[in-house]
């Protein structure tokens, strides 16, 4: 992993972070703050883009000296991908996006009282916070006729949750608000000052179906910035764990899908097919959501012959069941009729937000970390990326479809390589630089998931900043509904599959 | 329709008895000594990322609702002298159901049927899915005359999920306020059962759900597997006997 860094001062960054993102192929990745006050004196804005090389990456990092102004120039302006980022920077840090178009509270809510910012480092975690009630501006859309409907964040379902805002104009979706971050766990400020290995529960725990991903983009990014390769078996290992975790999530979200619309047909069999995904998730990892599997440096468990053999007579029963389960779909009309044109991502909204994994190919973003930025063994493995074009319901909805035989190959593969891969396991770690950053990354069933490390010299986490594939595309929702009728929202939503859990941390 | 029809013929019936689904091989259930004398080197209590080991001299305890059945204390224990069991039927009962006059008045009251509302106070999302998962046609849970509600009105039981954090204290509150009596409280998995999951310093994070309210039946696991939150369901109810 190259990580190329342009260092400028803070009234530059605007200008800096525009000229990569004009030459980068994807935009914005991401953007955190990072408090380096006792190394450099200042605030540090990290902005990450896309680097020319498959293993590279570009920062753009602006420095906010201690001593203030504590502000820089906005990106949203010129970079829409920004917004929700600037907000948390605010948040978090206290440091000022100028000229933000519309600055307001993202992760820290009514509750939390002005002028205190955890992510500094001078804030103590295990200080008395007072309860404060200030307001929490929300969107609106204004004219005769033209009323709200609150919902959430405890919602009907088992869902996790959000507060949704719907301006209506009768049943017609004139404009969505969404209040996140009630699950805001604040593990980011959790992990600091922990070792790597101490902080590592955690990172498997920021979402407990995107666990995988979560663990591996963590491990990726110490193990690039300790210089750690891991073993050839751990490599397929990964791969074949990451594969499962994709393949239980796509066939409970195409099987959930149908629950948007009440065919029940198919939300029956989508939830007995994922149970039998989990249950072999539990026979190779011995937790069901693949739990204990990933560490870094490696995997902590061998599979054996014996799981080998039964992973593949379980492909063996799924593939048949899957397709006649997809049959039941591409041939109903009540069915597609719900799902084509609703919900449409255009392909510009979806490139300027920075919009990842199925929902961007659904939308002709044709990008899948796991070729166009390989990790671990994807570089030697024979994979197709579905990509669709109309960005509705139903694109979102194929685009998982199309992926699921892909998956089921890139297992196979896993499988057969792991045959011939020697018996060791994991590499052992040796301690971070002191003050090294790292980035690591991988694709979720949901995109990129994108974490960076800074380690103190102590071998202890100084900074760890987690960019969830729910946290560029959880915007592209409020794109998406609008013009759409309320009773179509659960479909919409669940055509994204958006983590809350992921976005909130 | 045809095609509808035949796959439920070709499918027929798949729901099992509630706990058929045994725990394989590798399974990281509940974690006992193996006997054999500790060294009372404190690896164990080192190693455990939640703070669930305590040690007594040579006596050392797991406290179930914490652990988040990591097995990292298994394997760093020198002498080898903890095991991981395949044992998940874990739940334990608290709250009113430890008495037995109130246990009695809330089996008469509740009956045979048993109204849930899911209340995520800040999960990873991974019990919420096992929850879900109960309503898959293996598990069916309606056939023990339990369900999912939509409304807190309706609910007899609240499965609370999830560490309390700061953000969603109001929700959880203002749900158990709406619930009516008698009501129960089911905290589900190591961050609702415990709430040590994500630090014991946390600005985010209130702690386990009895920290703001009453909890009746407490169900360990990261997450509980099915099998678990039905054991759990059932012995709330009085429907089987602690195991």
């Amino acid at each position: 992993m190259m990580i190329k860094t342009f260092v400028v001062k803070a009234e530059n960054l605007r200008a800096a972070a525009n000229a990569c993102a004009s030459r980068s192929r994807h935009g914005l990745l991401a953007m955190f703050a990072c408090d380096e006050r006792i190394s450099t004196g200042s605030y540090a804005i990290y902005c990450l883009f896309d680097g020319r090389k498959p293993d590279g990456l570009v920062t753009v990092k602006g420095l906010v000296p201690a001593e203030g102004p504590l502000e820089f120039p906005s990106l949203t302006p010129v970079i829409p991908a920004a917004a929700w980022y600037e907000r948390e920077i605010f948040d978090m840090f206290g440091i000022k996006p100028t000229d933000h178009p519309e600055l307001r509270p993202l992760v820290l809510h009514e509750n939390w009282p002005s002028g205190l910012h955890p992510l500094r480092k001078d804030f103590d975690p295990a200080r008395e916070v007072p309860e404060a009630d200030k307001p929490f501006p929300m969107l609106h859309a204004h004219g005769e006729g033209v009323f709200e409907v609150p919902v959430g964040p405890i919602h009907a379902g088992i869902i996790e949750p959000g507060h949704f805002r719907f301006s209506q104009a009768g049943e017609t979706i004139l404009r969505l608000d969404a209040k996140l971050f009630f699950t805001h766990r604040g593990i980011e400020k959790a992990v600091e000052g922990l070792t790597p290995d101490e902080a590592f529960p955690m990172v498997e725990r920021i979402c407990g179906v995107c666990s995988v991903s979560h663990a591996l983009s963590f491990s990726q990014a110490l193990e690039g910035l300790t210089g750690t390769s891991i073993p050839e078996r751990a490599k397929w290992i990964r791969v074949l764990t990451a594969e499962l975790e994709r393949l239980y999530n796509h066939v409970g979200d195409i099987g959930n899908l149908s629950a948007g619309m009440g065919f029940q047909v198919a939300v029956s069999n989508g939830a007995r097919l994922k149970e039998s995904l989990l249950r072999l998730n539990e026979a190779v990892t011995g937790n069901r959501y693949l739990r204990g599997m990933v560490v870094p440096g490696g995997v902590a468990m061998d599979v054996t012959g014996k799981l080998c053999r039964e992973i593949g007579a379980a492909l063996e029963r799924f593939e048949p069941d899957f397709a006649s389960l997809v049959g039941l779909m591409r041939e109903n009309d009540a069915f597609l009729n719900r799902v084509d044109t609703t919900g449409i991502v255009p392909f510009a909204a979806a490139r300027d937000l920075g919009v990842v994994g199925p929902a961007a190919r659904a939308s002709g973003v044709d990008w899948d970390m796991r070729r166009d930025k390989p990790y671990g063994g994807y570089g030697e493995l024979d994979f197709a990326v579905p990509v669709r074009h109309s960005g509705d319901v139903a694109a979102r909805l194929w685009v998982r479809v199309d992926e699921v035989p892909q998956t089921v190959r890139l297992i196979r593969q896993a499988l057969e390589r792991l045959g011939a891969a020697g018996p060791e396991l994991a590499a052992a770690v040796p301690p971070a630089p002191a003050w090294g950053a790292g980035a690591g990354w991988s694709e979720s069933a949901r995109g990129a998931n994108l974490h960076w490390l800074m380690m103190d010299d102590d071998n202890r986490i100084w900074r760890y900043f987690v960019r969830s594939a729910s946290y560029p595309n959880w915007p592209a929702l409020t794109v998406a509904a609008p013009g759409n009728i309320i009773p179509d929202f659960p479909l919409i939503n669940k055509s994204f599959e958006l983590c809350y859990a992921c976005l909130d941390r | 329709m045809l095609k509808i029809l035949q796959k439920i013929m070709a499918v027929g019936t798949v729901t099992e008895a509630w706990d058929a689904g045994e725990a394989p091989e590798r399974f990281r259930g509940r974690v006992a000594p193996a006997g054999g004398s500790c060294a009372a080197c404190g690896a164990c209590v080192a190693a455990c990322p939640v703070g669930a080991i305590e040690a007594d001299g040579d006596t050392v305890t797991v406290n179930q609702r914490a652990c988040i059945f990591c097995g990292r204390c298994v394997e760093r224990c020198e002498r080898g002298l903890l095991t991981q069991t395949g044992d998940y039927k874990l739940a334990e009962l608290g709250g009113q159901l430890l008495g037995e006059a109130v246990r009695a008045e809330i089996a008469r009251t509740l009956g045979r049927s048993l109204h849930i509302r899911h209340l995520d106070v800040g999960s990873c999302n991974a019990c919420d899915f096992e929850l879900n998962q109960l309503l898959s046609p293996v598990y069916d849970l309606q056939q023990y005359g339990v369900d999912f509600v939509a409304s807190p009105r309706h609910a007899d039981l609240l499965m609370v999920t999830g560490v309390v954090t700061r953000n969603l204290t109001q929700a959880l509150l203002m749900t158990y306020e709406a619930t009516p009596s008698p009501r129960l409280v089911m905290a589900v998995g190591a961050c609702a059962a415990s709430g040590r999951t994500f630090g014991a310093d946390n600005y985010a994070v209130r702690g386990g759900a009895d920290a703001l309210v009453p909890v009746d039946v407490y169900v360990p696991g990261c997450p509980p597997r099915p099998q678990a939150l039905l054991y759990g369901i059932l012995l709330a109810l009085g429907r089987i006997e602690q195991a």
